[in-house]
């Protein structure tokens, strides 16, 4: 970039020949993986809308399922895979970790407590 | 519209949502913010679960969830994520209509969704089910209310977004804006796939 750019001029010319070929080949995977969690979620959707799987299985299915799809969007759809996201691992990770802390600690603590 | 270009080269920026530190520092920024929203909606589930049990004589969750309208719904949330990941791939492409076309896409169905929420809240109130009703009803209202006023929020941001830049082209200023509220509505997918697994299906099922 140079020093002198315009940053509300409407940006002009192609990608690059590199940049063309990994944005088809990153829409195609974002595809496959929308798919993918259409599959999981209607997977989940029928193990616990029939009743042809016990639900002792189906609940640690589904949750394992859900977690599985959480992370497959952070790092396909909001790219957190890619180089120079050191940070916003970090934060996003730190987050979940102190969610998960809150979740067990509310479910247990006021679970146990009759209201 | 100014005169110069933007950039000296004939070839666009890989990644125009980066390429200024404005906007990596929104980028940065921003997931910050999403880490924070993380303990949020981690702390309404956690709440939500804790309470779950307690509907003091009120309708249950077996009683109330549709779930095959939820189902819709998660089909609808997860799709209009699709159409927003397809927006940035045609804006980094340099389409400033394709890049609103999807984006509209996003919006409508966003709409969609909170239409069949409210449709479902209104349904559960008719059946008897108050914020005030029962443990259970206040934090499942709580919850799931508080993700739908995400979405409804999603849908203002960008439609203003959609509005403001209808046709300015693609710039440095506004590609990171797109990228920063496509973040955010996928965020929002992210936690409905999980509340629909905590709330509904084991709701239903356990």
């Amino acid at each position: 970039m140079s020093e002198h750019v315009d940053p509300t001029a409407p940006l002009q010319g192609e990608p690059s020949k590199s940049t063309e070929r990994k944005l088809r080949k990153e829409a195609r995977v974002q595809i496959v993986s929308y798919f993918l969690m259409i599959f999981m979620t209607s997977l989940a959707f029928f193990s616990i809308a029939s009743d042809a799987v016990d639900s002792s299985f189906a609940i640690p299915f589904i949750v394992i399922v859900g977690a599985v799809q959480v992370v497959m969007q952070l790092y396909v759809f909001m790219h957190m895979g890619e180089k120079g996201t050191g940070w916003i691992n970090t934060m996003i990770w730190s987050g979940i970790l102190i969610a998960a802390l809150t979740v067990g600690a509310l479910m247990f603590l006021i679970g146990i407590v009759k209201y | 519209m100014a005169e110069q270009q933007a950039s000296t080269y004939e070839q666009l920026p890989p990644n125009p949502e980066t390429a200024t530190l404005d906007g990596r520092n929104k980028y940065l920024g921003f997931w910050f913010f999403l880490g924070g929203e993380t303990v949020l909606f981690g702390s309404l589930i956690g709440t939500y679960l804790g309470l779950r049990a307690g509907t003091a004589d009120g309708p249950g969750p077996a009683d109330l969830f549709h779930l095959d309208l939820v189902f819709i719904m998660t089909m609808i949330l997860l799709t209009s994520s699709l159409t927003s990941v397809m927006a940035i791939i045609n804006m980094k492409r340099g389409s400033h209509k394709k890049l609103l076309g999807w984006m509209w896409g996003t919006v409508i169905l966003g709409a969609a969704f909170l239409g069949f929420e409210i449709y479902e809240f209104y349904d559960y109130y008719q059946q008897g089910l108050g914020f005030g009703t029962s443990a259970f009803s206040s934090a499942f209202y709580a919850l799931v209310g508080t993700h739908g006023a995400h979405v409804l929020f999603g849908i203002l941001w960008i439609s203003t977004l959609l509005i403001r830049y209808r046709n300015s082209g693609i710039t440095l200023t506004n590609a990171p804006k797109f990228n920063t509220a496509v973040l955010y509505w996928h965020f929002i997918d992210v936690v409905w796939v999980f509340i629909f697994t905590v709330v509904y299906l084991l709701g239903i099922g356990g």
